[in-house]
């Protein structure tokens, strides 16, 4: 399998706190893959590194071999590239919606909806990047299908929609891209565990059928390493471990820290 | 006494266009900008110098000043928009200043305090609208107000005010969506700066003359409150909040008790008007404007 996401030893700081201290991980193409660790590790730091919301200070991250971020031109000077062309590839950081534009959706923490849009409107956001009508109309009905709850609710305001459904319309959300790499940030926060076992189903059959690379980022480290192959855990801004799921559920140390047994 | 009920109604009509840009940047985008007095201003300024100095005809000074706002809202706006609330309010508000200063200072272009007189009238096909007989000059400004409305009406349900609306709406949401927020918010910012420069161009022509002293900070106010009041995101309810604005401004005189009442009376008005409303309607008396409700302005294709 070829590596679809790169991440080559960077770091990020926020002013002077090393959030993110020589970091190097990859997700393979078709793969799907975790990160676990606890609160504050800078597991949702390094996802905002990814699609571009926080500079790097050292290191590279590429997206199918293409640098998507880099030392150069990130960070606070994105907006005054308003005016290039799209950046050439390989030599400066992309802009979040550029590295949308590659391929990437994020699910963000917190779900982040337009709570005052409906969902349909949502999924229309979503597909923002698609100018097909036919496409865009073609992918609703499959998200529809697919998580039955949002099609009963489509003209339904997000906000009135539960936490699980929500959530449930945020990766609906992200997949009217098509996208080649779907990042998820904690999709089972703050939801009753039965839900959660749903969306990590969910997210495994998307892995599956739609052939879609799946990165999650977990506190749950039960769930997100039954649902995935590859598991990577970050402690105090290091990844201090990397091998297969099933190896990490094994492990006596990982059992211990973030498995209560 | 109808004529008098004309004049407002004229300047309803010019505040309107001002309140159309102000709905797109605060009503669509969420941002809190307090400088359409700025641009309103430039656009005066511009047809003012342009008619006076070189005799340039009113119909080609009118795109030259809405351009010319538009260029100076992109300017004011690539530095400012990276503020949020408070913050830029505070720097749009800088700029108006900055702008009715220059122009008070700038005397080998502008005449200083004393400003422009004798503006030309409008002509339409060979025939003077004289803003003394009202009713050509009322049709002509309601003209304007008829087509920057279905304009932004359109632009409110395309792919770029869905944009804008995600925008305001959770701007790292909307970036991860594919959408460059800054490219959009610039677009915004430059729109309705443009509007209230054409707005500028039709009160120079209607006074027939500028000062600096007409450009003060209370313009941008009313403007906001007009926004407010009406319903944040909706251009057929600024524009019923033009209206209300306008009429309240003009109370006293409407009613003939200018010599007990106060000028500042309106201004106590203006204050408890957007308090109340604040406490009581957020929404302001129309509210938001739900998506495809009008057939008129369908979206091109798609959506429902």
């Amino acid at each position: 399998m070829s590596e679809l996401l790169t991440i080559d030893s960077i770091h990020v700081s926020y002013g002077n706190i090393k959030a993110l201290k020589d970091v190097s991980m990859h997700v393979d193409q078709g793969d799907i893959v975790c990160l676990i660790g606890a609160n504050g590790a800078g597991k949702s730091t390094l996802l905002k590194a990814i699609v571009g919301l926080e500079p790097l200070v050292e290191g590279n991250i590429s997206l199918d071999g293409e640098v998507i971020a880099t030392t150069q031109m990130s960070g606070s000077s994105r907006h005054i590239k308003l005016f290039r062309r799209s950046g050439a590839a390989g030599t400066s950081s992309l802009r979040t919606d550029q590295i949308a534009g590659l391929g990437v959706a994020l699910v963000p923490e917190g779900r982040r909806v337009f709570a005052d849009m409906s969902v349909e409107e949502n999924l229309d956001m979503g597909a923002f990047l698609v100018r097909d009508e036919q496409l865009i109309a073609k992918k609703k009905e499959e998200m529809y299908d697919f998580f039955p709850i949002l099609g009963s609710r489509r003209k339904q305001k997000t906000r009135s929609l539960s936490g699980g459904e929500q959530q449930m319309m945020a990766i609906a959300r992200a997949l009217m891209s098509s996208p080649r790499l779907l990042l998820l940030d904690e999709p089972g926060l703050g939801l009753a565990p039965l839900i959660v076992a749903d969306i990590f189903d969910k997210i495994r059959i998307i892995n599956q059928e739609e052939n879609v690379t799946v990165f999650l980022v977990e506190q749950n480290a039960r769930m997100a390493l039954k649902a995935s192959n590859h598991g990577y855990v970050m402690e105090n801004g290091r990844i201090v471990l990397s091998d297969k799921s099933e190896k990490l559920l094994a492990d006596e140390k990982v059992r211990a820290a973030y498995l209560g047994e | 006494m109808i004529n008098f009920i004309l004049l407002i109604l004229i300047y309803t009509g010019i505040y309107a266009l001002m309140a159309i840009g102000q709905n797109l940047i605060t009503g669509y985008v969420g941002l809190l900008s307090l400088t359409q007095a700025g641009f309103f201003a430039i656009g005066s300024y511009v047809t003012a110098i342009l008619s006076v100095t070189y005799g340039i005809d009113f119909w080609i000074t009118v795109p030259i000043a809405g351009i010319l706002a538009a260029l100076f809202g992109v300017v004011i706006g690539l530095p400012t928009l990276r503020l949020s609330g408070d913050y830029l309010a505070i720097a749009t508000l800088g700029f108006g200043e900055i702008v009715r200063n220059i122009l008070n200072n700038w005397d080998s272009l502008t005449n200083g305090p004393m400003g422009i007189q004798r503006i030309p009238m409008i002509t339409v096909f060979g025939m003077k609208i004289s803003p003394y007989a009202k009713w050509g000059f009322l049709v002509v400004v309601w003209l304007f107000v008829l087509v920057a409305f279905v304009l932004f009406e359109r632009l409110a349900n395309s792919r770029m005010g869905r944009a804008l609306e995600a925008v305001r709406e959770d701007e790292i949401a909307a970036s991860s969506m594919g959408i460059n927020a800054t490219r959009y918010k610039v677009w915004a910012f430059a729109l309705g700066a443009g509007i209230a420069g054409v707005a500028g161009s039709l009160q120079s022509t209607f006074i027939l003359s500028v000062t600096p002293g007409v450009f003060t900070f209370m313009v941008s106010i009313m403007v906001l409150c007009m926004v407010v009041l009406g319903g944040m995101g909706n251009f057929a309810a600024v524009i019923l909040g033009a209206f209300i604005i306008q009429f309240i401004s003009y109370f006293p005189q409407l009613v003939g008790l200018s010599n007990i009442i106060p000028p500042q009376f309106k201004q106590i008005l203006f204050g408890l008007i957007l308090v109340t409303m604040m406490i009581w309607r957020p929404q302001g008396i129309l509210g938001r404007k739900t998506r495809g409700e009008p057939a008129i302005f369908k979206r091109r294709g798609g959506k429902k």
